[in-house]
């Protein structure tokens, strides 16, 4: 597996190897399964949406529903403002959602078709909405097009009034629906009212009814992103999937907040909490004091077998600094972070917030990159985990080395999606994961002579 | 109130014709428009369902553009209506030119297929299918130029050949084949990749063959013809070489090891395989397929344009076959051994696939009891997997009530209407709005699809078969058989079941 790979590592201009990132049409695509009674629409080639809602199903193992324009050779030549106008009509007889969320691709942009004004010109039926975001393929990753479909959102929909509504809005950026039921329930107790924008739980892991339904249960409710414009204060959680939408709401209605890392391990579940408690003004309930005291408690018991661990951690930036941030509070060495997402703001933060545990050891952070280079850097020193999306089992197979699965695509195990490693409690549930794959290997290679039941 | 009211005016539209009534239901729900079913009472029927908390079991999905394409199995119908583009706007399950190409050439394994185009077209094919290797693991590897925005401006051909050299000079194992995919962005920002390949092949003396496959020119149909042109194109230098008593196998990409299976019963009947198209391939083995005696086409729909190629350009013929199920793999063997006409051979054949058809019946016995009266639901790619499917549910006692395809050809539709029972509704490009809806009408017990369709069947509490890409035993020949009895059984019988709540 992987014996191409080579240790001499060259400076590349041309070819990226393995990509550890995706295009942005994937990103407003999922952004826009967030929303309650939303179909997402791809406005490209057939592929395109096809491709997307594959990745997504693999993923979460649940449908993924989107349109697409289809785009033939006469679409492409002359534009795709017909396409569009049918597929509208379309979708609102046939589907029936509130609204539909337009993407653009990579052929829509460089034909230059200007989907904002092709909105305008068309008949939406009464009450219900589409709005667009603009998501160029040769642009950023699938991270910026989350992004981008967010702000879309923000500017179709959002209306200030001048009357606050006492709520905040809360932006949990690329997450699984367990992380939004995680992050909605510390919200919850500690008492601030906020409306999570976008929302996946109950849209993309539905229980088991029998039953399909094209729209999920769960979703920001479209009044309520109406209602944004209004809102008391933000939490934007992940820089980079929510970072440009804090700014806009601070721009454009003068709301503002916190814009933090995604809340995963101790300091910076501490910081989401802070960030709540600067809102409600309330006293931290002890439950939530008691989910912190015991993932303290068992970072302390593991420490001897996590301590001084090299950690190679690869994926969408946000994740991948949060994860850093436990991996360090573990007492472990990241050695390699790596993002493909091309941001050098990534670089600088995670350089920080290592930089804050003083390690002696070197580590490497770096953006724009692919699984490639990662593994060459891997091939020249060793570590003894790697944390990252599914991609990264090829390194792990090829290598031996333990191997924790997080972040986004997740496409060979079950359940995750369901879990949260947001909050005290997904610390406890992520440091449990890697506790495990480090003790596993060490029992599988151990010799019998050390071979113990008690660890 | 509402059923009547659709039997009324169903039986009105049909006045004079001999259509069963049940016929008439489903037609009705296909061909008349929203207004008509509901009245003026489309809104309140539909929040009244809202309140109370139900599914919109009378919502009608189908578009008007779409009637054409599906057909209640009456036998007086006009057939399918299919090989045409998807309507805009439509959720439809089908992919593009570039995945129609990619997936044909894909399984070639010790090729650098490189994606010239933005990031995405290669992230969502890295290791795509599971197309086993015997050798090289180079196809499983991911390569893109990654194009950005100043190379969409200023053209994105430098960074090709860049590209293109950075394999050549700085990694290992030095390529003998490439193939470069155009994408969408690359045919409308006008990249010469025929150049930039020539330029490749004459400085590296390799092959470096251009796969035009922008995602808008046409159907994933169109994306097999594009691949096929591109092996026609791979192979043409080596038309000149002597001909050796053998068979290529086409349009096999070895999932789950399935081509193996196959040249494994060829070779017990004493036929040797030369070339294998495209499952488990290699640059050498290619390029001797113009030697062959014979091309089998597994896949048809993918690669039926190759073989008449094939036998154009280097005068080798093909036959049409297929290794699903008993009736198909034992008819396929048979028809190999006849087209050799080598009587030795046909004796081998009929003592291998009573051999083998001994050991399996026993098998189709013990699980029929089980699975004997389900409906079954097929929406699969190709037309003549289709086909093989039902046969092989027919074996086991199972009724095929749905049967839809991506990419079926008109004759394909013909042969799926007449394996069909009356009831049985037939489908092209279907969405999962229209799978959904005749899943539930015609009571499917499993859905055999992709992996798009599994969390729909699921959803609905029906059993699934991954019968794609996503398969992971052998589905093929004789030994696929008993996997694919036990995978059906597997799902039809999950104990999880019983916990759902079915109306």
């Amino acid at each position: 597996m992987l014996d191409m790979t080579t240790k001499d590592i060259k400076e590349r201009s041309g070819i990226t190897i393995n990509p550890c990132k995706t295009c942005e049409p994937v990103g407003a695509m999922f952004c826009a399964l967030g929303v309650h009674k939303c179909m997402p629409h791809s406005h490209g080639s057939q592929g395109c949406s096809s491709y997307h809602r594959t990745v997504l199903t693999r993923h979460f193992k649940e449908p993924a529903i989107a349109t697409s324009s289809s785009f033939t050779e006469g679409a492409s030549v002359f534009g795709g403002r017909s396409n569009l106008n049918t597929a509208v009509k379309n979708i609102f007889d046939m589907y029936d959602p509130d609204i539909i969320a337009v993407h653009t691709t990579c052929l829509s942009e460089t034909i230059g078709d200007d989907v904002g004004s092709y909105i305008l010109d068309m008949e939406i039926p009464e009450g219900k909405y589409v709005i667009h975001a603009s998501t160029p393929s040769y642009e950023g990753s699938h991270i910026q097009g989350f992004s981008n479909m967010m702000m879309g959102f923000i500017n179709y929909l959002s209306k200030q009034t001048g009357t606050k509504t006492g709520i905040t809005a809360l932006f949990p950026g690329w997450v699984n629906p367990g992380d939004c039921r995680e992050l909605k329930a510390i919200a919850k107790a500690m008492e601030v009212p906020v409306t999570m924008f976008p929302d996946f739980d109950n849209t993309m892991d539905s229980p088991m009814t029998g039953h399909f339904e094209y729209y999920g249960a769960g979703g920001t409710p479209i009044p309520e992103i109406g209602r944004l414009g209004d809102a008391s204060s933000v939490i934007a959680l992940g820089k980079f999937a929510s970072g440009e939408s804090f700014d806009l709401m601070q721009k454009k209605f003068h709301i503002s907040g916190a814009s933090l890392p995604m809340p995963v391990g101790i300091a910076l579940t501490d910081r989401y909490i802070m960030a709540l408690r600067k809102i409600s003004k309330k006293e931290v309930p002890s439950g939530l004091e008691a989910e912190r005291g015991r993932l303290v408690d068992l970072l302390m018991d593991a420490t001897s077998y996590t301590y001084k661990k090299t950690v190679a951690i690869f994926g969408d930036p946000d994740i991948v600094y949060s994860l850093t941030s436990l991996c360090l509070e573990m007492g472990m060495i990241p050695r390699y972070v790596v993002t493909g997402t091309p941001k050098s703001e990534f670089e600088t933060l995670t350089r920080e917030l290592i930089d804050s545990y003083n390690l002696e050891e070197t580590c490497e952070v770096k953006a724009d990159t692919d699984l490639f280079w990662l593994h060459q850097k891997i091939k020249n020193d060793e570590v003894d985990l790697l944390l990252g999306s599914s991609y990264g089992k090829y390194i792990a197979k090829a290598e031996d080395i333990p191997f924790v699965r997080a972040g986004f695509p997740v496409l060979d195990r079950y359940g995750a999606t369901i879990q949260s490693v947001c909050g005290y409690k997904g610390g406890v549930y992520l440091a449990e994961k890697i506790i495990d794959a480090l003790l596993s290997r060490y029992d599988r290679d151990v010799a019998d002579e050390d071979f113990e039941c008690v660890l | 109130m509402t059923a009547m009211l659709r039997m009324r005016i169903s039986s009105a539209f049909f006045n004079g014709t001999h259509l069963r009534l049940l016929t008439c239901l489903s037609l009705a729900v296909v061909l008349l428009p929203p207004y008509l079913l509901f009245g003026g009472n489309s809104a309140r029927t539909r929040s009244t369902e809202r309140e109370r908390g139900h599914r919109m079991t009378e919502r009608t999905s189908i578009l008007t553009e779409r009637i054409q394409s599906i057909q209640v199995c009456t036998g007086t119908g006009k057939g399918v209506s299919c090989e045409k583009e998807s309507v805009s706007g439509s959720v439809s399950q089908r992919a593009c030119v570039y995945c129609g190409a990619r997936v044909v050439l894909n399984p070639i394994t010790d090729a650098y297929h490189i994606v010239h185009g933005p990031i995405g077209c290669a992230s969502y094919t890295w290791d795509i299918r599971g197309s086993l290797s015997s050798g090289s693991e180079l196809y499983r590897n991911s390569f893109s130029t990654d194009l950005r925005e100043k190379d969409i401006i200023f053209g994105g051909e430098k960074k090709l050949w860049a590209a293109i050299q950075e394999l050549m000079v700085k990694e290992t194992p030095t390529p003998k084949l490439i193939f470069v995919y155009a994408t969408c962005i690359v045919g409308v920002i006008g990249d010469d990749v025929t150049a930039v390949c020539k330029k490749a092949e004459d400085t590296y003396e390799i092959r470096v063959i251009p796969v035009f496959s922008p995602g808008f020119s046409g159907t994933k149909s169109t994306g097999y013809k594009i691949a096929c042109d591109a092996l026609t194109r791979l192979m043409l230098p080596y038309r000149e070489q002597p001909k050796q008593f053998g068979v290529n196998i086409l349009g096999d990409y070895n999932l789950a090891g399935e081509m193996w299976i196959i040249r494994n019963y060829l070779r017990r009947i004493g036929v040797p395989v030369i070339a294998t198209i495209t499952g488990d391939a290699r640059f050498e083995t290619l390029i001797q397929a113009p030697s062959a005696t014979l091309n089998i086409v597994q896949c048809a729909g993918s690669s039926t344009y190759l073989a008449n190629r094939m036998e154009a350009e280097f005068g080798v013929p093909y036959i049409k076959v297929s290794f699903f199920g008993v009736e198909d793999t034992t008819a396929s063997i048979c028809r190999i051994a006849d087209a050799l006409g080598i009587s030795a051979i046909r004796t081998k054949a009929e003592e291998f696939v009573r051999e083998e058809t001994e050991r399996v019946i026993p098998i189709l016995r013990k699980y029929r009891p089980r699975l004997e009266g389900k409906r079954a639901a097929i929406f699969v790619g190709g037309g003549f997997k289709a086909i093989s499917l039902m046969r092989q549910f027919r074996e086991l006692g199972i009724q095929t009530v749905v049967v839809g395809t991506q990419t079926g050809k008109k004759d394909e539709y013909e042969i799926l209407a007449q394996l069909a029972d009356p009831e049985t509704v037939i489908l092209d490009d279907a969405n999962p709005a229209e799978l959904e809806q005749f899943m539930i009408e015609k009571k499917a017990d499993i859905l055999v699809g992709g992996v798009k369709e599994r969390p729909l069947a699921y959803k609905l509490g029906i059993a699934f078969c991954d019968h794609n890409h996503e398969r992971k035993h052998a589905l093929g020949g004789f030994d696929g058989i008993e996997n694919f009895v036990k995978e059906i059984n597997l799902s039809i019988n999950n104990p999880v079941w019983r916990y759902l709540d079915k109306e």
